[in-house]
This record gives C-alpha cells, structure tokens and sequence, in this order.
C-alpha cells in the first residue's frame, strides 16, 4: 500500500472511529465489546514492533499494559488527572520499563529474552500487590469522571482508542519502511552481521523495547476507567500475552497489516465465545487457532493472501 | 527440603531445555497435567508416588510424540524456528491449562496418603512427613538422571547431542531418534514431579505460570543441563524463597524466583555451574 492510500485509510478509519460513537443509535455494547478489539489491535502491533520485525518473542505485554494501567490510576487517584493525562503517563512510565528491560536484557536471545520478560510480568505484579495506595490485592474501584460530547464514557473511550489504533498502526509502519524497519529486519536474520555492516543494534533494540512498551502502556491507560476498576491478578493476567502474540502471529508478523487482521479476528471471536460459551473457552480458541497457525500457516493471513494473489 | 523439591520440578526442564535447546515453556504445563492424572489415579484408592511412577511410561510415550511433531514442524524447517517454537509451546501452555480448567474446574485439588497429615520434629523443628517423601522421591529422581546420563550408553549419547549434533551425525548415529528418547525421559521425569507436586501442596490449574519461573530459574542458575547444578540452584532456590516468605510475607514470595532468574540473566547467563 503507497503512502498516500495508507493516510487515506487512516483518516477513514478515524473519522468512522469517533463518528460511531457520536451517533446516538448503535447498540452501546457494540462499544464496549469494540473497544476491547481496539485495544488487542493496539497491543498487537506493539507487540509486532519489536516480535514480528526484530524477531524478539517478549512474553511481557501484560507487565507494560499493567504498568500503564497503574500509572493511570495513580494520576487520577493522586490529581485526578484528565484521560490524555492519564494515556500520557502510562505510555511514558511503560515505555521507561521498555527501556530498562531492553537495557537489562540486552545480551539475551530467543528463549532467555522470553523468559525474562515473563519474569518482569511477575514481578510488577508483585509489586502492585504490596502496594496499598493503589489498591494491593483486592484492588481499587474508580469514579467515572462525567463526558461531554458523547452519550456515554464507554463510547468516549471507544473513540479514543480508535484514535490510538491508527496513531500505533501509523507508527508501526512508519517503523516498517524507514530505515530503522530494515535494520530491525537485519538483526532478526543475523544479529552479528548486521552488527559487523554497520548496523546499530544495540540503539535499535533499544529503541525498539521502547516504542513497544510505550503503545502497550499506552493501550493499558484507559483500562481501569473502563472497567471502573482494577486488580493486579486480571490486570497483570498473561492471557494479554496470547492474545497480543496470538493476533500479531495469526494475522501475519512481516507486514503492519498483519497484527491488524489477526486482532480484529480475534478479538471479535473472543468477545463472541465469551458471550455465547464462556470466557475459558475463549482462552482455549486462542490458543488452539494459534498452535494451527504456528504450524500450518507460518506467515499468518497476510501471508496466506500473498500467496494467494502471486499464483 | 523445598529446594530439593524445586530441583526435582526442573530436571526434566534441564534435560529438554538445557540439553536439547527445545524452548520448553510448556514444560510446568505438563508437569500440572501431571500432577492432575495422579489425582485422578488417587481418588481411586492409588498411592499417589505408585501413580506418579505408572504415569511415567504413558508421559513418555507423550513426550516422544510432542518431540516428533515439534521436529517435524520446525527443527526441520531450520530458519526462524526461535519465534514460532516458542509461540507453539505457548500455545501448548494455555491448551494444557485451559483444558484441565474445563475437565476440572478452577478449585484446588488435593490428594490423600497414610503419610500426608503425619509431621515429625526434630528438635525444635516441625518437619512435615510429605516434604520428606517429597524430598527423598526427588534426591533419588536427581541422582538416578545423572547416574544415567553419565554411564550409560544412551545416556552419553544425549549428552553428545547437546554438544555437537553433526559430529554425532558423522559417526553414523541418528540425533532425532537420541533427542526423542531424551525428550521422552524428560516428560516422563515431570509426571513424576506433578505427582510430587500435588503431595507438597493443592494444585490448580494455573499454577503452572508460577512454576514457569521457578523451574527456568533453576535451570538457569544452574548452568544448563548441569545436573548437579540443578540439584544447587534448587537449594538456593528454595532457601531464598524461605527467607523472603518470613521476612516480607507470603506475598511476597511468587516474585523471588523470577528476581532471581532476572539477575543471572543479567550478570551471568551462562549460569552457576555452566558449560
């Protein structure tokens, strides 16, 4: 897709994303179901940036989701601090632990950067446990502040997150087709002769861990006020992980469309089993589609139509 | 005696990650399913060791097909193996412990033996019976891998795999056949560790996701498939969670493992005792 195409996209995408809401006749929870798709859609591109382009699996979204979460409640509990505020501060602190996690595990590959970022997803969660300010282990309930301009919160908060999609989505494929995009790409093929031809790795993963955790902190901002709770055992709960990971790799890692695709498809899928059957069997399908995928379709469906369109 | 225990839930990880480079996050997964077939076996009167030992040819007829499939899908492809591997044991991870939410439900279960309620003191101290069978089951589970490993002919062979799979090749023998029996074994050792883990303490399905740190924690330190270093870093393990759970509190305590696995990360990947 050009450049030109692309922006006309996004801006469809957007005008559709806060018109919706502000149309007073669609069902409201067709919002509070699309938000939570959005929501996948951000972490799922997220996730692609630094898994799907530089080939680092990170196990951690829910850690950066959390981590931004918290750093929202703590705004609005501390100043009561506006949405964009809160959105703001959980993508900063998010993409702050992005970087010390990229700094702290920089000499780490494959399995052992996984792993250790299942480790900062256990041991954040540790920490809000112990926290008593923002709600320990039994958590915190929240005050909706009042809306202007929209019917209700939720549908103010399904139109900022469509807002969010297409500013992640933009910055993912800005990512893919500048330089850094092919660097990242290099690094994933081979770290050590990317290095030797000039390639900056080190910035780059850095750079990478960042921006990630930063759209992920972001993604998690709005959460406790849509829920008008939070809790760190679903706040900081790793089926986050199958789902971001799941969605960027059922949609298709090499291009920015892929983690779209897969999380549309996925979240639809799961809010529709969670309703009709129940919410471990919503677990369960992502996980079975994803192992299928893993096997039988490597490169996801955009991948898939690829093939397809050069027969 | 909990870090004894913690090192017997790892050896099987030590064998399928440390030697064999298989990225086994499905591995406390199994070991939970593990621990629920010996359940199932309990409430028919079995004792649940006797259960766990029955259970392992089964696991290692498991083991030796998740192998196969794992080979056939990715070894063989070669190139990018790393991120779908690890995303297909994943997945494996979350079917495992939704599954066994389904069949079971979320509650904690637990199972019943002569020797569970029954504690003894020495001195001062209160030792309950079922560390110490917990205990001896995982000395003798850790001495008899490593005797194995060391002696026998088979299991040099996996050793050899581990360091270098095309000499191994060269001298006519076949590594995938070697690799599935190691991974057999390694399977078969952690229906053993489930059983041992319902006799410690309840299980629930989820459990699974604490012992993903526990046991990569282990193998870690230990240096991987360092069989003697597993036994080790156990006993670190175990006494630094100890310290932490009087100290701070039991709420503590689920973040001690990962701490500690993210500190030798950073300062010593290859391990306490590595290659």
């Amino acid at each position: 897709m050009s450049g030109r195409n692309f922006w006309i996209g996004a801006v469809a995408v957007l005008v559709l994303g806060v018109g919706l809401p502000l149309a007073p006749v669609i069902n409201e929870y067709f919002f509070y179901a699309g938000y939570m798709v959005l929501t996948f859609v951000v972490l799922a591109t997220a996730w692609n940036i630094l898994g799907g382009y530089a080939g680092y699996v990170n196990f951690g979204p829910p850690a950066f989701f959390g981590v931004g979460a918290y750093a929202a409640v703590l705004l609005f509990k501390w100043v009561q601090a506006p949405l964009a505020a809160q959105i703001a501060g959980g993508a900063a602190i998010a993409g702050l632990l992005g970087f010390g996690v990229g700094l702290l595990t920089l000499r780490l590959r494959g399995i052992f950067f996984a792993i250790a970022t299942v480790a900062v997803v256990f041991i954040m969660e540790t920490l809000m446990i112990n926290w008593r300010y923002v709600g320990g282990a039994t958590g915190l309930q929240l005050l909706r502040p009042p809306v202007e301009l929209f019917d209700s919160y939720t549908r103010m908060l399904f139109a900022v997150m469509a807002l969010m999609s297409v500013a992640a989505v933009s910055i993912a494929r800005y990512i893919q087709v500048s330089w850094i995009g092919r660097g990242l790409r290099a690094l994933r093929d081979s770290e050590e002769a990317a290095e030797s031809s000039g390639v900056p790795t080190l910035k780059l993963k850095l750079f990478a861990c960042t921006v990630s955790g930063a759209l992920m902190g972001a993604a998690g901002a709005p959460m406790p006020m849509y829920l008008s709770f939070i809790e760190p055992a679903s706040t900081f709960n790793l089926s986050y992980t199958i789902g971001a990971l799941g969605s960027a790799i059922i949609g298709g890692m090499s291009h920015w469309l892929g983690p779209i695709v897969g999380a549309i498809l996925l979240g639809t899928l799961q809010q529709v089993v969670t309703v009709t059957i129940s919410s471990e069997m919503n677990v369960l399908v992502v996980g079975v589609l994803l192992v299928l995928f893993v096997v039988a379709a490597p490169e996801g469906i955009v991948g898939l139509f690829k093939r397809i369109f050069k027969k | 005696m909990l870090g004894c225990f913690y090192a017997a839930v790892s050896i099987g990880l030590s064998v399928s990650f440390g030697l064999l480079d298989v990225p086994h996050v499905a591995h406390p997964a199994i070991m939970v399913l593990g621990s629920y077939c010996t359940w199932m076996l309990s409430v028919r009167g079995w004792d649940p060791i006797v259960a766990g030992v029955v259970l392992m040819p089964l696991f290692f007829v498991l083991g030796v097909l998740i192998y196969r499939f794992y080979y056939e899908v990715f070894e063989k492809r070669g190139s990018d193996a790393g991120v779908r591997g690890l995303a297909f044991f994943f997945g494996l991870a979350f079917i495992i412990e939704v599954g066994l939410i389904l069949v079971f439900g979320v509650d904690q279960r637990s199972v019943e033996a002569a020797y569970i309620g029954k504690s003894f003191s020495v001195g001062d101290f209160r030792i309950p019976m079922r560390m110490v069978v917990a205990f001896g089951v995982a000395l003798l589970l850790t001495f008899s891998l490593s005797i194995y490993l060391s002696k026998t002919f088979t299991g040099r062979a996996i050793k050899a795999v581990a360091q270098d799979e095309p000499a191994l090749r060269l001298m006519g023998a076949n590594p995938v056949r070697i690799k599935q029996w190691a991974f057999g074994i390694a399977t078969a050792v952690s229906a053993l560790a489930g059983a041992m883990l319902i006799i410690v303490s309840p299980v629930e399905p989820a459990i699974d996701r604490l012992y993903i740190g526990r046991t990569f924690c282990v193998v870690v330190l230990a240096g991987l498939g360092s069989m003697t270093g597993t036994l080790a870093a156990g006993l670190i393990l175990g006494v630094a969670e100890s310290i932490v759970l009087m100290q701070l509190g039991a709420s503590w305590a689920p973040a001690v493992a990962f701490s500690l696995l993210l500190i030798v990360l950073g300062i010593r990947p290859q391990g306490l005792f590595g290659r």
